[in-house]
């Protein structure tokens, strides 16, 4: 199957001669969760801009569904729904008039059912009649993903869906990712929070200066880059390495105090207990231990300082 | 699925959503321009009129009437056409509306067809409240009605493009306040330029504005500074020059889109 939306050679510079974009490729397929990540000024607002019409590129070709966003733009655009990071509304504007104004503009006839049923679903059909202004921040996020979803689009982009939410409703949000992707919905993620994109993606992206610097399944992304690392804190501290457990994944660090042991976290924690029982063995005695997994926080900071 | 040539669901939502916007904002929008229209007729009309004598064989307080109905046409017609597209500029929305399966044009014609369909009705109204003050009889009525949808298109479209080139509230206001308002006032709202000294008589005949209200007072009392001819030939030129203008703006995306 085609992707769904299709980036190639896409690049953008603003008038400011700022380059925001270098030559991106990128191929998201019909259905997955994608998450693109990346630090602020990474070019990730940009190139869902370009997608979304919002931005204009300046090279490069873009397809969503098939159409080209700029030369077919109206077949495009049909397809794509877009929560901005911002929230921007019409203040004065009650949340029924809101959405189905989205509705009509992306060019749907009037469906009173299907949105009173987004709204329901949005935990927002009790404020349908309420101005906008009255609302809090999430739920005027959600306001911003009904209006996205009014027109029933087929590719979602959420740009920093959660930031600034509560707990709750990033669960609910994540929920609702979820169960729109069950119904084939393709989304776009751009998030902050790398426990999201854990959490949810299919695969991920990282961006860094304009160009993508990583495209993986994230599962695999957790597999190779994924360490997993055990510390002992000794009572008395080591000159070397003992002979015995020379050819072990072992360091000495802290002057000799502490014995770093780093394992494949795929493969179970078989080796950590064997190298307990061996330095029971050896009289090596240990104070305290501590184990961390690498998170794909830890991938990421690493991938972007790595990147030139 | 072939996307339709026109989308005519996006152009009604635009357009309601103005129009529900001055509904909701039915005092600034109706009430304040009534009144004001109200007071000059008070002023001018009634105090003073009744010691002027007659121009052009109109009563003054007759005579007004087409100029006092230019002038709130044309402040009108700015601050609703510049207004309409401002605000989702100013408040982000703005991003809704580039993102939707709607071409320029279709834009164009929801954003600009309410604010003339607000001018044309405030217009109407003007003329019923200035019935209530001074007798008038309107001369060539459907003349009357197109130099109205005229004027209300035009400077809806001109205030469209305002709307766009505005950065901040403060260039909204000042090209109403420091252009329009007096080429209005000195545009012959109030008296006839015959009635102006010599070179000023000539001077005036490059405001724009003589044009718009020498031609909408031929269509009421058959009289006018300039051939009737001219004057509408004068709004069908800024006509074009606006649509031109719009039509540039939207070409290079100049302050809507980065």
């Amino acid at each position: 199957m085609p992707p769904i939306v299709s980036i190639s050679n896409l690049s953008k510079t603003y008038a400011s001669g700022f380059q925001a974009l270098k030559s991106v490729d990128l191929a998201i397929e019909a259905g997955e969760i994608f998450a693109l990540l990346g630090p602020n000024g990474a070019g990730r607002t940009t190139l869902i801009g370009i997608v979304c019409g919002i931005v204009n590129p300046s090279g490069g070709v873009v397809t969503a569904g098939g159409h080209d966003v700029v030369r077919d733009y109206r077949a495009a655009r049909s397809l794509i729904g877009l929560v901005p990071q911002e929230l921007s509304t019409d203040a004065f504007e009650s949340v029924w008039a809101t959405v189905n104004f989205s509705r009509g503009l992306f060019g749907k006839a009037p469906d009173r059912p299907y949105v009173e049923k987004l709204l329901k679903d949005l935990s927002l059909w009790d404020k349908r009649a309420a101005k906008i202004m009255t609302l809090s921040g999430g739920m005027k996020r959600r306001v911003m993903i009904a209006k996205a979803l009014s027109h029933q689009p087929r590719i979602l982009f959420l740009d920093e869906p959660t930031a600034g939410v509560d707990v709750e409703l990033r669960r609910d949000m994540w929920e609702m990712v979820r169960s729109l992707r069950s119904t084939g919905v393709t989304i776009i993620l751009t998030t902050h929070y790398i426990e999201e994109a854990q959490e949810m993606a299919d695969r991920i992206a990282v961006m860094n200066r304009g160009e993508i610097i990583l495209v993986e399944d994230k599962a695999a992304l957790m597999a190779t880059l994924g360490k997993k690392q055990l510390t002992l804190r000794l009572r008395q501290p080591l000159e070397g390495l003992p002979e015995a457990l020379a050819g072990e994944p072992l360091t000495l660090s802290a002057g000799g105090c502490e014995l770093v042991y780093a394992y494949d976290g795929a493969g179970g924690g078989a080796g950590v207990a064997a190298l307990l029982a061996r330095l029971a063995d050896l009289g090596i005695a240990f104070k305290d231990l501590d184990t961390r997994e690498s998170s794909l926080e830890d991938i990421f900071v690493s991938l972007v300082r790595a990147a030139p | 699925m072939r996307a339709p040539a026109l989308n005519g669901h996006a152009i009604w939502a635009i357009y309601r959503f103005e129009m529900a916007r001055t509904l909701r904002t039915l005092g600034q929008s109706i009430l304040a321009p009534v009144i004001s229209t109200s007071l000059y007729f008070v002023v001018f009309g009634a105090a003073i009129g009744s010691r002027i004598s007659a121009v052009d064989g109109v009563s003054y307080g007759a005579f007004i009437v087409p100029g006092l109905l230019m002038l709130s046409l044309l402040t009108q017609s700015i601050a609703n056409g510049s207004f309409g597209i401002f605000m989702p500029k100013f408040s982000g929305t703005i991003y809704e509306v580039l993102s939707a399966p709607i071409s320029f044009v279709e834009i164009l014609i929801g954003y600009v067809g309410a604010s003339a369909t607000k001018s044309i009705v405030l217009g109407l109204i003007i003329l019923i409240t200035a019935r209530l003050f001074v007798p008038f009889h309107i001369a060539h009525p459907l003349m009357t009605a197109l130099f109205l949808t005229l004027t209300s298109v035009t400077f809806s479209l001109f205030g469209f493009t305002l709307g766009i080139w505005a950065d901040g509230f403060e260039k909204l206001q000042i090209v109403p306040a420091l252009i329009v308002t007096p080429l209005t006032f000195l545009g012959g709202s109030f008296y006839s330029i015959a009635m102006l000294p010599a070179p000023w008589r000539q001077i005036t005949l490059f405001n724009p504005v003589v044009y718009l209200i020498s031609g909408l007072r031929w269509s009421f009392y058959g009289v006018a500074d300039v051939a009737v001819g001219v004057s509408l030939a004068m709004t069908l030129v800024f006509l074009a020059g606006c649509l031109a203008a719009v039509g540039w703006m939207f070409r290079t995306g100049y302050r809507l889109k980065a």
